[in-house]
C-alpha cells in the first residue's frame, strides 16, 4: 500500500442463506457506528420488557383463572401481576438519567412516543392490577377486587406488547425492522413467562390452563420469531450471532422445554410443574434480553444500517428506472 | 458565493427578532467541498455553548480525534483520506472546458508524485434539525421541542435522561451525557438565533463551508453549488439531505459531499421510524388482541377437558 488507508473501510458481507442483499460491498466511516447508543443498562431495560410481560399475561391469567374458579392460581397471578409491574416500573425509574425526574414522564400526552403512551398506559394499570391484588389477599372488597381484576386483564395485553412498539420506533435496525412480528413475539414470550409463574405458585391441580397457556406462549413465540428473522434478513444475523444469538437460543431451548414438560407434566406433581415453570420464566426473560442485545449490536455496527438503506436505494433507483424506461413493470420500490 | 451569511435576510435587526425571522426557518449548509479541516466550528461551538471536555483520544482515524458527534460534541470535522482516481479526470475535464486556471493546479497535483491519486475529503458534521425529526416525535416528557425557527432543541431543565431520542435518531446525534444522564445535541444556537446572530459554527468557518440561512435561500445557492462543480470536473459532488422528499422530509442542516454518505458515516437513507408508528400500534393491537383470545381459548379449552378439581369446584361468574 503506497496510498494512505482508505478511510472508508470496505468488508465484505459474510455469506449467508437469505441474501437479501446480493451486492456484499459496504463503506463506512472508520468502521464507526451510524447509530448513537443510549446509555440503557441491559437489565434494566431487558427486566422492564420482561416484567412488563410477565405482568401484562398475567393479569389475563389471574381473571381467567378467578372466572373459572381457580382462586390460589388467581390469587397467585394478582400478586405477581403486582410485583412485576412495580419492579418494571423501577427498572424503568433506575435506568432514568435523571430518576427524581420520573415524573415528567407525565408532563404530556405525545401519541408519537411509545414511552409516553406506556407512561399512562402504567399509570392506569398498576393501580388496577394494585387494588386486584390488595382486594384479594386482604379479603376486602370483593366486587371492586374483581372489577380492577377485569380492568387489568383489559389494559395487559396493551401492558405485555406496547414495550415492543417502544423498541421498533427507533432507527435501531434489529427493532425497527422488526415491527411487524416484535410484538407477537412479546405477547407469546409474556404468555410464556405468567404461564411459567403460575406454574410455579398455582396448585397443580388448578393448572390445566396455564399448561395450555405455556404451550400457546411458547408457539406463537416461536412463529413470530421465525417470520422476524425470515423477514429481517442481514440484520437477522444480530438475533443470531454473539451474547444476542447465545441468549435467543436460550431462550428457544428453556422456552420448548418449558412449555413441553409443563403441558405433559406439569400436571403430575408440584416439583415436575415448578420446574417446568421456572424454565418458562427463564426462557421468557433470555428472549428479552437477546432482543435487547441484538438491538445493541445492530446501534454498534454501520453494517446493518447502511446495507439495508444502500439496497433500499438500489431497489427504489430500479423502480424509478423501469418507470422512466416505460416499462412500468420494474422491481416494486422498497 | 458573495452573499451574507451573517444575516439570515434583510428583516432581521441585531437584537430584535421580529415576526418575519419568528416564522423563517433557518438552517446549515455544509458545502464540504472547501472544508479545510481546521475545526475552527468544533472549538466555537464547544467554546460558545460551554460543552464540556469529553475525552482527548489519539485515534489513527487522519485528522479525526473527534470521532464523531455526541452529547458534548455538536459539531465533528469528519477527515477520509482515499486514493480514487478523481484528479485525472477532473484535469481532462477542465482541459476539454478550457479552464486554464483550475487546470494547472490538478496537472501540477497529478505530476507531483506517485500518490497523486490520493484525495483527502474533510467534512463538518451536525445535528440534522429534520423536517420530521425522531427525537423529538419520540420525546416522552415534551422536553424536545421545535423552535419558531424551525429547528430542534432539548430543555435541559425537562429532560429526565430517559435515552429514548438515542436510538431514535438515524443519524447518530443525540446522545446522553455520561455522569449527567440528560441528552444534548446542537441547538443551532438557539441563544444566538434570538438575538439575530449566526450561530458560533457558521460564524467560525473561514471558508465559508458551513453557510447559515433561510432554508429556502440555502437550497437554491446548494444547487448552483452543485451545479458549478459538476461543470468544473468534479462529478462526486452531491447534496446530501436537501431534498424534502426524502425519508426525514429533508434536513435543516444539508450537505454537499464528495463521496457516498456513508463514506462520511452519514446513512445512506434515513428514515424517521414513527413513519411506521400507525403501523407499528396496529401490529401490537393484533398482538394484544392474539394475546387475550389466546388466553380465552386455554382457558376454554381447560374447562371443555378437565375444569377445576379439588375443594373450590367450579365456580362461574358467567
Amino acid at each position: 500500500m503506497t496510498a494512505a488507508p482508505d478511510g472508508g473501510r470496505r468488508r465484505r458481507k459474510r455469506r449467508g442463506e437469505r441474501t437479501v442483499v446480493p451486492d456484499a460491498e459496504f463503506t463506512s466511516y472508520y468502521g464507526k457506528p451510524i447509530l448513537n447508543t443510549p446509555e440503557w443498562k441491559p437489565l434494566d431495560i431487558g427486566g422492564y420488557f420482561f416484567l412488563g410481560g410477565l405482568a401484562g399475561a398475567g393479569s389475563l391469567l389471574a381473571a381467567g383463572a378467578r372466572l373459572t374458579g381457580r382462586p390460589a392460581t388467581a390469587r397467585a397471578m394478582k400478586v405477581s401481576s403486582t410485583v412485576a409491574i412495580a419492579a418494571s416500573t423501577a427498572a424503568l425509574i433506575h435506568d432514568l438519567g435523571r430518576p427524581a425526574r420520573f415524573v415528567n414522564m407525565l408532563r404530556v400526552i405525545k401519541p408519537t412516543s411509545p414511552m409516553s403512551t406506556g407512561s399512562w398506559l402504567l399509570a392506569a394499570y398498576g393501580p388496577l392490577t394494585g387494588a386486584a391484588a390488595v382486594c384479594d389477599v386482604a379479603g376486602v372488597l370483593p366486587r371492586a377486587g374483581d372489577a380492577a381484576t377485569v380492568g387489568a386483564a383489559l389494559l395487559g395485553p396493551a401492558v405485555a406488547t406496547y414495550t415492543a412498539v417502544l423498541a421498533a420506533d427507533t432507527a435501531v435496525p434489529a427493532w425497527h425492522e422488526g415491527y411487524r412480528e416484535l410484538p407477537f413475539v412479546f405477547a407469546g414470550s409474556a404468555s410464556a413467562a405468567a404461564a411459567g409463574t403460575a406454574l410455579l405458585a398455582g396448585p397443580v391441580r388448578e393448572n390445566r390452563p396455564t399448561r395450555y397457556a405455556a404451550l400457546f406462549g411458547a408457539g406463537l413465540e416461536a412463529v413470530a420469531r421465525r417470520r422476524m428473522e425470515s423477514r429481517l434478513g442481514m440484520i437477522a444475523e444480530a438475533y443470531r450471532t454473539g451474547l444476542a444469538g447465545r441468549l435467543m437460543r436460550s431462550a428457544e431451548v428453556l422456552t420448548a422445554a418449558g412449555a413441553l414438560g409443563g403441558a405433559l407434566l406439569g400436571g403430575r406433581g408440584r416439583p415436575l410443574a415448578a420446574l417446568s415453570g421456572a424454565a418458562l420464566v427463564a426462557g421468557s426473560a433470555c428472549t428479552r434480553l437477546g432482543v435487547f442485545h441484538a438491538g445493541k449490536a445492530t446501534m454498534a455496527d454501520p453494517k446493518y444500517s447502511v446495507v439495508p438503506q444502500r439496497e433500499r436505494l438500489r431497489a427504489r433507483r430500479e423502480a424509478a428506472a423501469a418507470v422512466d424506461q416505460g416499462r412500468g413493470s420494474g422491481p416494486p420500490a422498497a | 458565493m458573495t452573499h451574507s451569511h451573517d444575516a439570515p435576510g434583510p428583516a432581521r435587526t441585531a437584537t430584535t427578532p421580529d415576526t418575519a425571522t419568528a416564522t423563517e426557518r433557518v438552517g446549515f449548509f455544509t458545502d464540504t467541498s472547501v472544508c479545510i479541516g481546521c475545526k475552527a466550528c468544533e472549538v466555537a461551538c464547544k467554546e460558545w455553548n460551554a460543552i464540556p471536555e469529553d475525552g482527548m483520544e489519539l485515534t489513527g482515524m487522519s485528522y479525526d480525534n473527534t470521532q464523531g458527534l455526541g452529547a458534548s460534541t455538536w459539531r465533528h470535522v469528519a477527515f477520509i483520506e482515499q486514493s480514487k482516481p478523481l484528479v485525472e479526470r477532473a484535469e481532462q475535464q477542465h482541459q476539454a472546458e478550457g479552464e486554464q486556471e483550475g487546470a494547472d493546479v490538478f496537472a501540477l497535483a497529478a505530476q507531483g508524485s506517485g500518490s497523486s491519486e490520493l484525495r483527502w475529503l474533510m467534512s463538518s458534521d451536525v445535528c440534522k434539525h429534520c423536517t420530521h425529526a425522531a427525537c423529538l416525535d419520540v420525546c416522552p416528557t415534551g422536553s424536545l421541542f421545535r423552535t419558531e425557527f424551525g429547528t430542534v432543541v432539548v430543555q435541559e431543565d425537562i429532560c429526565n435522561g430517559c435515552g429514548y431520542c438515542v436510538p431514535a435518531c438515524p443519524y447518530g446525534v443525540i446522545e446522553q451525557r455520561p455522569h449527567d444522564g440528560r441528552a444534548f445535541k446542537c441547538t443551532l444556537c438557539y441563544d444566538r438565533l434570538g438575538e439575530g446572530q449566526t450561530p458560533a459554527c457558521a460564524k467560525a468557518c473561514p471558508t465559508e463551508s458551513i453557510q447559515f440561512g433561510p432554508l429556502e435561500e440555502l437550497r437554491e445557492r446548494a444547487a448552483a453549488r452543485v451545479e458549478q462543480l459538476h461543470r468544473a470536473g468534479v462529478p462526486d459532488a452531491r447534496l446530501y439531505g436537501h431534498d424534502p422528499d426524502d425519508g426525514v422530509g429533508g434536513d435543516g442542516a444539508f450537505f454537499l459531499l464528495l463521496d457516498e454518505p456513508e463514506v462520511y458515516g452519514l446513512p445512506p437513507d434515513p428514515v424517521v421510524t414513527t413513519r411506521d408508528l400507525p403501523a407499528m400500534w396496529k401490529r401490537a393491537g393484533a398482538a394484544a388482541l392474539t394475546l387475550l383470545g389466546g388466553l380465552a381459548a386455554v382457558f376454554a379449552a381447560g374447562e371443555a377437558i378437565g375444569g377445576p378439581s379439588g375443594p373450590n369446584g367450579r365456580r362461574h361468574l358467567r
